[in-house]
């Protein structure tokens, strides 16, 4: 339904995110990336805030640069953010209640008391005490902040998520419980998400499929599982091994992490340890390796395992 | 170094932080995990005396120094350093890093070549580059000035890091990068360092010691690996529990 | 709102005793505006006349209650005036940014580039002198640092968040202006419109003083101190009167603006 082919997408002519191809399809789709790797800029591409510079986002079967008002209006009402910082996404002179009658009044007709009855409900949904309605963002913590945020884009009755860090921002029960809410009401509303997120953890509860960002280019996609157990891509290898886990390995730096992306070769060669001269000189391109697409010219021995073994050297 | 005893920070009536006990020694790693609220922060702030309009009580030996008497001004910045979540913000942003350590370093009587010498071996001891001497603040990543910050205080001669959440302005692979200085100063220095962080995972990768604080008050408190292994409160079950966790790698470990 | 310092305290004390003076003139003051009493000319301060009486026998202290009217009146005017043509402006600019910006700030930067009282005099010298002439000729100059300011805050608060959301929500452009960029780009405004009060008091004395502004018999500060300048050595209180009054209310509205702005700075928000 939602979907994003070949775009190039940037700001003042001068493009963060290359050639990325993304179709929002059932079970979730999870765009992986760290900061500066432009994943917020497709989100913001996806919700039809910014343009591409190059290739199209289609809605349907429609560009959605070039939609009419009345199909522009079916897609407000389908497709929905949940920004990394509830604080920033509540306008902070409004009462919680404000914001969602705002997002009600935006494609229903309700008088006061079926809109009350609505907001009611949708706080509850999200399993929120409805006497918060009366409150001001700042008077909310942060798990609750983030749930009045996913109240009101409940409010539309959207088909498509776009998320982008939802849990971030929160203590780690906090981004547990509302985790467990995302879960359930994609089960429960029949929600699909697209979901933005540097945590893999993340992804893994809630995405089918996945891709992964680097340096404004995917550099590896495919089912969210094969991704994290059997990377193909030494960078998704090195994001699966930097997760600190309890009881388990200490958590891995490989190469130079900072290192600016190259502009020549593979962008992920000045952190890798397995390239070689042809990682230097040659793009790699997006190729089938067990089941995922990959760009490494090196995939096959990353899935077997050889880039532990180039760790340790 | 560092030992608290009986400690109870209030505001007003309020009881904000209370730690019974709590012992940093040379070379450990002390972790303190709680959530917003927890007076995590608090306890370690009472520990540099940089508490305003707060009540303290009870004893934090730091040094030989009862630091709620008679305050942390001489600690704070030689033998204990503190590294916070953005340090970026804490440097002079028209000064190059290089000329910034080595006013710190002025500040305590080093000066010229010894001073240089410290510099590059404190910035080679985080694993930077020496050029980095050279930039200014807004020129390196966060990750950098992180590292940085931690250079400074080795510069300084610091025996122990205060780190509040260090790693949690920073990318999963650039956290590992801090993680894996901070390990290696603390296993080839002994340098000794408390932590405190919301996140439990992280805290695993470095403390040997956890106290785990709730609204306040510690809940539990032991060895890492005791206190992961077999966690007696509900509350620390509960923060496990709620650690994202990835599925195990599939491919043999070569 | 968290508590004001103490002086700028002072300063809205004394500025909501000015705005009651005015109201009330009528109440307070002991002689009808525009009693003549030849008679009773340039009488010094006594318990008759508190401030004394100027050339044509007139009691001053009346006159500088009702010159407070005059004064406040005009403040209000300019500000209300100035800040809906500028806000407004502003707040499009900001929102809208692209070409519109640039129309919009390019009117803006030709009005700024005129030395404001100097603009004020040509509209003055254009228009007959009265104090609407004064209204119109300071608002002129003033609403383009309000479409300045706003333009630039609207700009940053089009960035946040919630204006993003309610563009996903599929609100109109009108109402995310009106609901969301408008009210959360006002602070500011307000600050500049509170420390601006003591300018336009000390201009609109000026024009008066020079001619251009108020007219006999409105009892006006500056037009006051215009009468009774060459009276300054022999008979001070006809001058010294309405000139601590503009002082003492220009005072008034730059602590209290300054105050304003210590009290609202976002870096002193809490969390």
């Amino acid at each position: 339904m939602l979907k994003a082919d070949n775009v190039t997408l940037g700001y003042g002519g001068r493009p963060v995110v290359h050639d990325v191809s993304v179709e929002v399809t059932e079970g979730g789709v999870g765009l992986i990336g760290e900061s500066g790797s432009g994943k917020t800029t497709v989100a913001r591409a996806l919700l039809g805030l910014i343009k591409p510079m190059s290739g199209a986002i289609t809605y349907g079967t429609r560009d959605l640069n070039a939609l009419g008002r009345a199909d522009r209006a079916a897609f407000r009402g389908q497709v929905q953010p949940v920004f990394q910082d509830g604080s920033e996404a509540l306008d902070p002179r409004m009462r919680i209640g404000s914001s969602i009658a705002e997002a009600l009044d935006a494609h229903h007709r309700l008088d006061r008391a079926a809109r009350d009855a609505r907001i009611t409900e949708l706080l509850e949904s999200v399993g929120l005490d409805p006497a918060l309605a009366e409150r001001r963002p700042h008077q909310l913590s942060g798990g609750q902040r983030q749930r009045a945020v996913i109240a009101r884009a409940l409010a539309v009755e959207p088909d498509i998520l776009v998320l982008d860090e939802p849990t971030s921002a929160l203590d780690v029960t906090v981004q547990a419980r509302v985790l467990d809410l995302l879960a359930s009401l994609a089960s429960s509303r029949g929600l699909t998400y697209f979901l933005i997120t540097h945590n893999l953890a993340v992804v893994d509860r809630l995405c089918r499929t996945s891709q992964v960002l680097f340096a404004g280019r995917v550099v590896e996609a495919g089912p969210t599982r094969t991704l994290l157990t059997r990377p193909a891509h030494p960078y998704t290898a090195a994001l699966r091994d930097a997760v600190p886990k309890i009881g388990g390995a200490p958590p891995k730096a490989v190469g130079k992490v900072e290192a600016a992306p190259a502009t020549e070769g593979c962008a992920f060669q000045r952190r890798c340890p397995l390239a070689t001269d042809v990682c230097r000189t040659v793009r790699p391109v997006a190729r089938e390796v067990a089941g995922r697409s990959v760009a490494c010219h090196r995939a096959e021995e990353v899935v077997g395992g050889q880039i532990s073994g180039a760790q340790g050297g | 170094m560092i030992k608290i005893t009986d400690l109870e920070v209030r505001i007003g009536d309020r009881v904000i932080a209370q730690v019974p006990s709590l012992e940093v020694r040379p070379g450990e790693c002390v972790a303190i995990v709680g959530e917003s609220g927890s007076g995590k922060t608090t306890t370690l702030m009472a520990v540099l005396d940089l508490l305003e309009g707060a009540t303290v009580t009870g004893s934090i030996d730091a040094f030989g120094t009862d630091v709620v008497k008679h305050g942390a001004k001489d600690l704070r910045g030689s033998r204990i350093a503190l590294v916070m979540q953005s340090p970026q913000g804490a440097f002079n942003p028209t000064m190059r890093l290089g000329v910034l350590l080595r006013k710190a370093l002025a500040k305590h009587g080093v000066k010229g070549g010894e001073a240089d010498r410290r510099a590059r071996e404190a910035v080679r001891d985080v694993l930077l580059d020496e050029s980095i001497l050279r930039r200014y603040p807004h020129e390196v990543s966060g990750g950098q000035a992180q590292r940085f910050a931690i250079a400074v205080a080795l510069a300084l001669g610091a025996e122990v890091i205060l780190a509040d959440e260090p790693t949690s302005a920073l990318d999963v692979t650039v956290q590992a990068e801090v993680v894996a200085v901070l390990r290696r100063l603390h296993d080839e220095r002994g340098l000794a360092v408390l932590l405190v962080s919301h996140d439990l995972a992280l805290v695993s990768a470095i403390a040997d010691h956890v106290t785990v604080m709730k609204d306040g008050r510690v809940v539990e408190s032991g060895p890492a690996a005791e206190l992961f292994a077999n966690p007696t409160s509900a509350y620390t079950r509960e923060l496990i529990a709620a650690v994202p966790t990835l599925p195990e790698a599939d491919h043999a470990e070569g | 709102m968290r508590r004001l310092d103490p002086l700028a305290r002072v300063g809205a004390v004394v500025l909501a005793l000015i705005v009651l003076a005015a109201i009330f003139a009528p109440l307070l003051s002991p002689y009808p505006e525009d009693a003549l009493d030849p008679l009773n000319s340039l009488l010094p301060p006594s318990g008759e006349h508190w401030f004394g009486t100027d050339q044509v026998g007139r009691d001053i202290f009346t006159r500088i209650l009702y010159g407070a009217r005059t004064s406040l009146g005009i403040v209000a005017a300019v500000l209300g005036l100035s800040a809906l043509i500028g806000v407004t402006l502003g707040v499009i600019a900001g929102y809208a940014g692209g070409w519109t910006r640039d129309v919009i700030m390019r009117v803006t930067d030709v009005f700024l580039a005129f030395p404001a009282l100097l603009l004020a005099l040509a509209t003055a010298v254009v228009l007959r002198p009265s104090v609407t002439t004064v209204i119109v000729a300071i608002a002129a100059t003033w609403w383009p640092w309000y479409a300045r300011l706003t333009a630039s805050v609207a700009a940053s608060v089009a960035k946040r968040g919630y204006v993003d959301a309610a563009q996903c929500l599929g609100v109109s452009p009108p109402a995310i202006v009106v609901r969301h960029v408008l009210p959360n780009s006002l602070t500011p405004v307000l600050v500049q419109l509170s420390n601006d009060g003591g300018g336009i008091i000390l201009t609109a004395a000026a024009l008066s003083y020079l001619g251009l502004g108020a007219q006999e018999p409105t009892a006006e500060w500056g037009l006051m101190i215009e009468q009774g300048q060459s009276l300054l050595t022999t008979d001070w209180w006809v001058v010294t009167f309405p000139g601590l009054a503009i002082m003492l209310t220009a005072f008034a509205f730059n602590v209290l603006g300054e105050g304003l702005r210590a009290a609202l700075d976002p870096r002193r928000l809490p969390r």
